[in-house]
């Protein structure tokens, strides 16, 4: 199946791209943000506390994925 | 009206919207850009959203103030990019039939805003940048992002 990722704010510039579909088996949420962990070591940010939304709405880690979806890795959100 | 934009805040446009004749008070607030934070003196913001679902969480924001207080309008707009020193970075207004329910219903917003809407603030300061809450500091690069 097709993910589509975008990516914010630290995990953006950490990653060097706004956006990236991923090929994926079946898998959830926190199998994905492994997966990519791998393509862009940099994702690893010490010590970041993330939040997660499956077509914009919040999910939790263990959520199944399907074919389309688009995720997103919320780092602290600092609003105001 | 719950929106991000990239465009200047205009307060009196939202205090426009939510004028009604049914209500006898309008609460605003309106978040600034402060020239310090913990000792550092900072140069600028630069806000990063995901607008679509930021949009989406502003509306569910309203509609549980609804639920609280008895309201008639409700606007909140939120800035992203840059914003510079003294420039509003988010307005709120709320227009209630009382008082009480416009003040509380603003100060909701405000606090639920700094909770769960998927908005970024990248301080930009003397000497460094730093992305609000994720603890990663990094030496001034230059420019801000696109």
């Amino acid at each position: 199946m097709k993910i589509r990722v975008k990516f914010f704010a630290i995990l953006r510039e950490r990653a060097g791209t706004a956006e990236v579909t991923k090929e994926l088996a079946a898998g959830t949420v926190s199998d994905l943000w492994k997966s990519l962990q791998k393509d862009y070591p940099k994702l690893d940010v010490p010590g970041i506390r993330l939040l997660y939304a499956v077509n914009q709405s919040y999910v939790t880690p263990d959520h199944q994925l399907a074919d389309g979806d688009e995720v997103v890795f919320i780092p602290p959100v600092s609003g105001g | 009206m719950f929106r991000v934009t990239d465009r200047p805040l205009n307060l009196q446009e939202l205090v426009d919207f939510v004028t009604d004749p049914e209500a006898g008070a309008i609460a605003t607030f309106v978040g600034t850009t402060r020239n310090n934070n913990e000792g550092r003196r900072v140069i600028a913001l630069d806000y990063d959203a995901y607008p679509e679902m930021a949009e989406k969480e502003l509306r569910r924001i309203g509609e549980e103030a609804s639920e609280k207080w008895q309201l008639c309008r409700m606007a909140v707009v939120h800035r992203i990019g840059p914003v510079q020193i003294t420039q509003a970075s988010v307005i709120i207004a709320v227009s209630s039939a009382h008082r009480e329910a416009a003040f509380g219903a603003c100060r909701f917003a405000i606090e639920e805003i700094k909770k769960t809407v998927p908005i970024w603030k990248k301080e930009l300061y003397e000497g460094g940048e730093l992305w609000i809450g994720t603890q990663s500091g990094q030496p001034l690069t230059g420019k801000l992002p696109p």
